[in-house]
Order: C-alpha cells, then sequence, then structure tokens
C-alpha cells in the first residue's frame, strides 16, 4: 500500500494536504480506511461556512457493513465541500487521495495551523501505524 | 474511523484459506472462523451472483449427522419440522426450539438415506445444536455425531450455476430440485451436491472433504470464469439474503422469539406425530398469534437501518431493526425490523439513525425475488 507523502494523516485514518490558498487544507480518508470500509455508499458532509472542531465529528461515511464518523483533523471552518461524492461517493474507494477528498477547511490562523499539522503522523508514522499487529 | 478490537482467540481456518488469501481476500473473524469478508468490491460480488454467479466458502457451516433406526423419529422430536416426512434426497428448511419456543438455531436438513440425515447448522450454534441433539436423542435408537471437521462447504449461486456446474458433474442437474440433495461427482471427487442457498438465486452447494476443497473450488472457478463467476465474500452473502428476505440466526432469529414472529410459523409442523421440543409454547403462541412482526422497511434517504437501531411508527419507538444495509439491487438502503403486531401497514415509518429520524416505507418481505 502507498502512502503519499505530500499529506499528514491522524489515528482516525484522515489525510490532510494544504490546499493552494494559504490557511486552508483538503481533507479526506486514506488508502486504508477505504480497504477496511469496502463499498462506500453515502457520504455526510457538512455545507460551507459550517465551524468544524479538531477531534469532533464532522460527517460520516457509510458503507455496506459500517457507518463512520469523519473526525475533523483541525478546528477552522468548511470553505468546499466535494459535492461529487453525493452522486459518486464511490470515488472514495477509487482514489481517496485524490477525486475522493470530502471537505476544505480554512483555520482562523496560519500558525495555528502549522501547529496542528505538525502535531499530525507523517507517511511513515501513518504506514507504520497501520502495519503494527 | 475507528478500529474492530482484535479477537480474543485466533480464529479457525477453513481447507480455502490460502486460496482466499491469494485472491486477495479480506479476511475477517467470522463466529470464531477466519472467513472472506470481500476479495474486491462487495456490490461488484452482489451484482455477480444476481447476473451471473458467485462462489462462496461457507466451510465454516456446522454438519451433524443424525443416524440409526429411529433417527427420523428423533428429529420429529428434537425440531419443529416434520423430518420423517421428508423423502430421501431431499432437504427441509427447519429449525430447532427450546421448550419455550424460542429458535436455537435456523437449519437445513437433508435426509440423506432412510436412517440418515445430515443437519446443517450455523458456525455460531454448531455446538449449540449438537448439544441439544445428543441431549433430545436420550431413548432413541440413533447416533448424533458433529462431523463439521469432515466437511468443507462450497457454493455456487447464480442464474449460470447450472450452466458452470453441468460439465464437471455426472448428476444431470435438471432433475435435481430445489432444496434436493445427493451423493455425486464434483470434478472428480465424491461430494454432497444440494440445490440449495442463500441468496435468493438460483445455485448448489457442495459438501466434500477438506482435502479435496481446493481442487472442486478451483475447477468451479476455472470453469465460471467465462460466465462471469467471481468469488464472493460473506459481505456479498449478507446483502443477498437480506434482498432475499432470508432470516440470519442473531439478527432476526433468536431465542427471544418463536418462528411465528420471524413470520416462519410454517416451518412448525404440529399435525407430526408424538410430541416435540417447544410444542405447547409454540402452540400457545400460534394461536395467541405472534407478538411482533418481521417486517420490510425501504428507508427514502440514503442513511442507512443497521441493527438495533429503534424504529419509530407514527414518531414514538416501537420497534428495532435487525439487519439493514444499502441494497445493491434496488439502489437503496433496505432493512429488517420487528415491530408490534398490530402496527399498522399504513402508518408512518422512521428509523432512528443515531438520533435522527429518517423516513421509512414499510413493504412486503422479500425485498427481492428472482424471475422464475
Amino acid at each position: 500500500m502507498a502512502f503519499p507523502d505530500d499529506v499528514k494523516y491522524t489515528a482516525e485514518h484522515e489525510w490532510v494536504r494544504r490546499a493552494d490558498r494559504p490557511g486552508v487544507v483538503r481533507v479526506g480518508i486514506t488508502q486504508y480506511a477505504q480497504e477496511q470500509l469496502g463499498d462506500v455508499v453515502y457520504v455526510s458532509l457538512p455545507e460551507p461556512g459550517a465551524a468544524v472542531t479538531a477531534g469532533d465529528p464532522f460527517g460520516e461515511v457509510e458503507s455496506t457493513k459500517s457507518v463512520s464518523d469523519l473526525f475533523a483533523p483541525v478546528s477552522g471552518s468548511v470553505v468546499a465541500r466535494n459535492d461529487a461524492l453525493d452522486t459518486q461517493p464511490d470515488l472514495v474507494n477509487s482514489d481517496p487521495y485524490g477525486d475522493g477528498w470530502m471537505v476544505e477547511i480554512e483555520a482562523p490562523d496560519s500558525e495555528g495551523l502549522a501547529a496542528a499539522l505538525d502535531g499530525l503522523m507523517d507517511a511513515d508514522a501513518y504506514a507504520a501505524s497501520v502495519s503494527a499487529p | 474511523m475507528t478500529d474492530t478490537p482484535p479477537a480474543q482467540q485466533a480464529p479457525r481456518e477453513t481447507p480455502l484459506r490460502a486460496v482466499h488469501e491469494a485472491l486477495g481476500a479480506n479476511l475477517v473473524d467470522f463466529a470464531g472462523w477466519l472467513m472472506p469478508l470481500r476479495y474486491g468490491s462487495e456490490t461488484a460480488e452482489h451484482t455477480a451472483v444476481r447476473e451471473r454467479a458467485g462462489l462462496f466458502d461457507l466451510s465454516h457451516m456446522g454438519e451433524i449427522s443424525v443416524t440409526g433406526p429411529q433417527a427420523a423419529a428423533l428429529l420429529d422430536h428434537a425440531l419443529v419440522g416434520h423430518m420423517s416426512a421428508v423423502r430421501e434426497g431431499r432437504a427441509r428448511y427447519t429449525m430447532i426450539c427450546d421448550a419455550a419456543g424460542g429458535v436455537l438455531d435456523d437449519l437445513i436438513v437433508y435426509r440423506l438415506g432412510e436412517t440418515e440425515y445430515l443437519v446443517v447448522a450455523n458456525a455460531a450454534n454448531a455446538d449449540v445444536v449438537h448439544a441439544a441433539l445428543v441431549e433430545r436423542a436420550a431413548g432413541f435408537d440413533a447416533t448424533v455425531t458433529d462431523r463439521s471437521a469432515e466437511f468443507a462447504l462450497i457454493a455456487l449461486q447464480g442464474p449460470k450455476a447450472v450452466e458452470i456446474l453441468a460439465p464437471h458433474t455426472d448428476a444431470t442437474l435438471d432433475e435435481i430440485k430445489y432444496y434436493a440433495g445427493y451423493r455425486q461427482q464434483v470434478a472428480g471427487r465424491p461430494v454432497m451436491l444440494a440445490r440449495t442457498g442463500y441468496t435468493g438465486e438460483d445455485g448448489f452447494e457442495v459438501f466434500c472433504a477438506p482435502a479435496d476443497a481446493e481442487h472442486i473450488w478451483s475447477a468451479l472457478l476455472a470453469a465460471g470464469e467465462q460466465h462471469g463467476l467471481v468469488p464472493a465474500g460473506l459481505s456479498a452473502r449478507d446483502t443477498l439474503r437480506l434482498e432475499a428476505g432470508m432470516p440470519l440466526y442473531g439478527n432476526e432469529l433468536s431465542r427471544e422469539v418463536t418462528p411465528f414472529e420471524a413470520g416462519l410459523g410454517r416451518v412448525v409442523k404440529f399435525d407430526k406425530e408424538g410430541d416435540f421440543v417447544g410444542r405447547d409454547a409454540l402452540l400457545a403462541r400460534s394461536k395467541e398469534g405472534p407478538r411482533q412482526r418481521l417486517v420490510g422497511l425501504v428507508a427514502r434517504g440514503r442513511r442507512v437501518p443497521r441493527h438495533g437501531y429503534p424504529v419509530l411508527v407514527d414518531g414514538a419507538p416501537a420497534g428495532e431493526v435487525t439487519s439493514g444495509a444499502p441494497s445493491p439491487t434496488l439502489g437503496k438502503p433496505i432493512a429488517m425490523a420487528y415491530v408490534p403486531a398490530d402496527a399498522p401497514p399504513d402508518a408512518e415509518y422512521a428509523v432512528d439513525v443515531r438520533g435522527r429520524a429518517e423516513p421509512a416505507d414499510r413493504v412486503d418481505l422479500p425485498f427481492y425475488q428472482r424471475a422464475k
């Protein structure tokens, strides 16, 4: 399994990537997560403008066998949601780090965001965490 | 995302474990067995079974033989069905209940000979069923033997099943009726070949020696390739049986319900000779009518009702979802649920999906029935 090194990872199997716009990050779930879930049939995402708090649920992802909360990796406000998932939730399975992204979150201050991202796992640490017995 | 806790004990392995791994299966602990949950997309596996065919490893199922001059009489006493009326070579769906009428397991019983039956139990209940049969065999000239370790079980299910199997067996498949089972050969190996299944499709179940399982599996998989056969896991099996309105023990069936609540009162045969375990309680329940009813729900939204979620009837909590999943065939979430027997079908139904009432339509079961 490949672990892209241009994203940071959470213990809840989300990835976080800095967007082009300063202070904004894009969030999705990892390849490992989508493999564990199986076919994703529905993703519930907040509308732009919604406030999210690091560590709190902001949405849910439904697969054949289960429903899982999505946890915000950083605090801020939602500035974009991936509307394509409304009709093609399987993008989460086929392209979890690309077209299967979920939301973009704008953090209130850049220093706080940098600190929050520093607190997340890099590719090596995440790879080790999911391969642990 | 939260991780599931690791299993307490190392699960048992079927003779096909290495085959599943080579096929890239996601293996999970199910009822104490390491079983393939899916090989790739479970939705694609589900669709393959509906449209073409799927191959399942069901070696976790329990097989218990009942033999002897009074094998038939014992089973008439121990089970709710009329097993002495089953003809040789035929099978019957039935249940084993406790004295209060609660369901201990649902079973398929094959009559292999005048004095020989094979009882197929759910993996999680195999020990319970074996113990109950041994206990109920007291006073009968019959022998109950747990033969689970002597059988692997491979199911070939789907509209292409006959075409795929025919060149690999001497059996004349057109003459094998639904719910029949015979000793035959498949891929040159001795098997018990049965026309049964748990998917709502035509198909076969092949009981074989564990040592022959890999040979038979590989032969069928190769034979089915040109017909679009795919290996299918327990995830697809669950959505297939749910669409077909078939109960799963631990979900729709338990000691807390009788066959009448599950809408399966027809399996209880009061007109057979002699007493049977649970008869008085079941007779009373059949007269007073079931307290709950198993119904189908189709969600109007996209959030999926799941096992244990409360069901609201006209806004008030009144029942519980027993099984729920996104239905690949209907393209909507579906569920089976127990509701009070007097809940009107035209009431407003909803499922409490994690704190929000999601409207649903009550429908007759099954959700899906194949064209005959």
